[in-house]
């Protein structure tokens, strides 16, 4: 995974409640077998309503995007995730997140900030004509107006962002630990029984 | 060890611990891993890529269930028909080719056992209590109904678990959802589990694992708990389990992966020590009267969009928060319906009885009931069973449930996830409207622009003898 330490740029303040996975990628677009090539079809039930955020030219190429709350509810699909990269967006603020999104998004280095809605609120005015900056190190969503709004990261995902750590590879320095814990009293029990 | 009180949770995960982080990240070892077609392939090829090895490929079991067309699968000659679609027909070979490649079990398309994953984890014996089991599909939560600890991942994930058989995560928090008493007349568990998301929201257990506690669901069979774990997920909460009980352990004897023998007994002596201890503390607790529950309908584009069958379309302008109206509004233009509406006027011109939430031999059972000598509504343009498995698909067929369906006027078919998600041919054309015994009415859903209404079996066959969303309790008894 790249090493991700700040996200900075323009912000589309998109700001509904409950974007789910289908609004992200509908299941149409999931019979790729490649996690490139999803943007293009990415929230494509919004960009086809007139006049919507994502076609707006002044945030055209932003790498944030502004949600309200619950965003990402829904299936495990990380195609979602897949497809919002794929569009450009490195980093998502929003009041809360579904707790599958909010892993798969980490685990591609996409960055999922939540913040308390009052804030939120005010980032999405400031979306309107100013950027927005999402620092790793110092854990602040900050704004040209200074702004500055701490957020929480688990410690450790902050960790694999910054580090842009293999996560499978971290894991796999454990396997003495996992072969200890598959040779405990009792795991047999656990096996699958062949059926008859 | 401690002698603290645990949670079901809480035990489950104790006992799974391979390692914890100073940061509170734990290394969590995973028992049981259910593969299928659509949210495997990139992470096999990252294998592929790092030349990593499947670590336990006698622990994982995969099958084909989204992509899977629900019309015949072999010709007259008994040879298979391919899939039409070269998207769908890719990456059901792509899982073919990952699972021979891999040395992972598996139950073909045209296998007897060949279902949806999480009718046939539970039905194989896969699913056992005690143990944590994942699938990259959310509705994994479905196996909490038997006590295993059981989520949802993406593919980063899955490619985590199939090289180390592990997750790294951090403990959730606990949801304790207290129901009692006895479920109504014409109530099903669908009902149920749409009041309780009608009541928390569908980010009402987000970070939370919900332990299903109290007699209404102690004196509920494996079923009615699976139907009502799998939507845990609609509710926010990534897992929803209910103790393992003699229900549980009288479902799971015999069953084909199941323990047996001598290592039954084993099993049986360990699965009992799992249920929450008295005096165990939850996060958080909701009580609901089972009295209370209704047989219920989704109105707008979200789980928590719920009513009774009696009630009416709430109006948007009930809302305080100026956003929650905004949703209201474009729920309502989406499904094109108005505020003050009756439910009970609503007319719909689909019906789909399947998906992981409804597609079991109890389900077909509660939908044949209102449909035996009944024919369906003339404004009904598609009605669909979709059974959740060839083995649900047989039992049904010997019971005489087929000839029910086929002579109400339902297409019978063959087992997948069919309509739910509109991967497969089954669609539902834009602006239609649909009663739907799935789990999700999110836009688009069905199909682009198509309108979709969340309800039970028993409601779904009601819906289409009337044409119209319809109180099952008027059409039995």
């Amino acid at each position: 995974m790249s090493v991700v330490t700040a996200v900075e740029g323009r912000a589309i303040p998109l700001g509904r409640a409950n974007v789910d996975t289908d609004i992200i990628i509908p299941a149409a677009h999931l019979k790729t077998v490649a996690r490139e090539g999803l943007g293009r079809f990415a929230f494509e039930t919004i960009r086809a309503e007139p006049g919507n955020v994502f076609d707006d030219p002044a945030h055209a190429g932003a790498p944030i995007l502004i949600a309200g709350d619950n965003f990402g509810c829904g299936s495990s699909r990380e195609h979602a995730v897949w497809a919002m990269l794929d569009l450009g967006i490195k980093a998502v603020i929003a009041p809360g997140f579904s707790d599958i999104f909010s892993s798969n998004a980490f685990k591609n280095g996409l960055v999922a900030v939540a913040l308390p809605q009052a804030e939120v609120d005010r980032l999405m005015d400031v979306a309107k004509d100013q950027p927005i900056r999402v620092d790793l190190e110092t854990m602040i969503v900050s704004t040209p107006y200074q702004d500055r709004f701490a957020f929480d990261l688990d410690p450790f995902r902050r960790d694999c962002l910054m580090r842009g750590l293999d996560e499978i590879g971290l894991t796999l320095e454990s396997e003495a630990a996992i072969a200890a814990y598959e040779a405990r009293p009792g795991a047999d029990l656990l096996q699958p029984a062949v059926p008859d | 060890m401690s002698n603290r009180p645990r949670t079901l949770y809480e035990k489950i995960w104790d006992a799974h611990v391979v390692e914890r982080r100073d940061d509170g990240t734990c290394l969590i070892y995973v028992d049981r891993h259910l593969v299928h077609e659509v949210t495997s392939p990139q992470a096999f090829d990252g294998l592929r890529a790092a030349g990593r090895r499947v670590r336990r490929p006698d622990l994982t079991l995969a099958v084909p269930d989204h992509n899977l067309a629900t019309t015949r699968r072999v010709d007259a000659d008994g040879a298979r028909l391919p899939i039409a679609d070269p998207a769908s027909r890719a990456q059901l070979e792509a899982l073919e080719r990952n699972v021979a490649e891999f040395g992972i079990p598996y139950i073909d398309d045209l296998a007897a056992a060949q279902g949806i994953v999480h009718v046939v984890g539970p039905e194989q014996g896969f699913t056992l209590p005690g143990t944590i089991l994942v699938c990259g599909d959310s509705h994994t939560a479905s196996h909490g109904a038997l006590g295993a600890l059981a989520f949802g991942i993406g593919t980063s994930e899955l490619e985590h678990v199939l090289a180390t058989q592990t997750l790294q995560l951090r403990q959730s928090k606990t949801l304790e959802i207290r129901v009692d008493g006895t479920l109504g007349f014409g109530v099903a568990p669908k009902d149920l589990i749409l009041h309780l998301i009608g009541r928390i929201g569908t980010a009402g257990g987000t970070g939370h694992v919900i332990e299903y506690r109290g007699s209404t669901f102690a004196g509920m069979s494996i079923e009615g708990r699976l139907t009502i774990a799998n939507m845990s997920i609609e509710a926010g909460a990534r897992s929803g389990l209910f103790a393992p009980d003699e229900t549980t352990f009288a479902y799971l004897k015999g069953r084909p992966m199941a323990p047996k023998g001598a290592d039954w007994e084993r099993a049986l002596a360990w699965w009992r020590t799992l249920p929450t201890d008295d005096g165990a503390a939850f996060d958080r607790s909701v009580r609901i009267d089972a009295s209370d529950v209704a047989p219920s309908v989704t109105w707008g584009t979200s789980p928590e969009d719920v009513v009774a069958v009696t009630g009416s379309i709430p109006d948007p302008e009930r809302h305080a928060d100026p956003a929650k109206r905004a949703a209201a509004r474009n729920s309502l233009d989406y499904m094109g319906l108005a505020a003050g509406t009756r439910m009970e006027d609503v007319a719909v011109s689909h019906v789909f009885i399947g998906s992981c939430t409804n597609s079991r031999i109890e389900d077909l059972r509660a939908a044949a009931e209102v449909l035996r000598a009944r024919k369906i509504h003339e404004g009904i343009s598609l009605a669909l069973v979709v059974p959740g498995s060839g083995l649900v698909k047989r039992q049904a067929e010997a019971e005489g449930l087929d000839r029910i369906f086929i002579e109400a006027g339902f297409e019978w078919r063959e087992p997948g996830c069919s309509m739910c998600l509109a991967m497969n041919p089954d669609k539902v054309p834009p602006g239609a409207r649909c009663a739907s015994t799935s789990n999700r009415n999110f836009v688009g859903r069905q199909g682009p622009g198509a309108r979709t209404h969340l309800l039970s079996p028993a409601m779904a066959a009601a819906a289409a003898v009337k044409g119209r969303l319809a109180d099952v309790r008027e059409l039995v008894g």
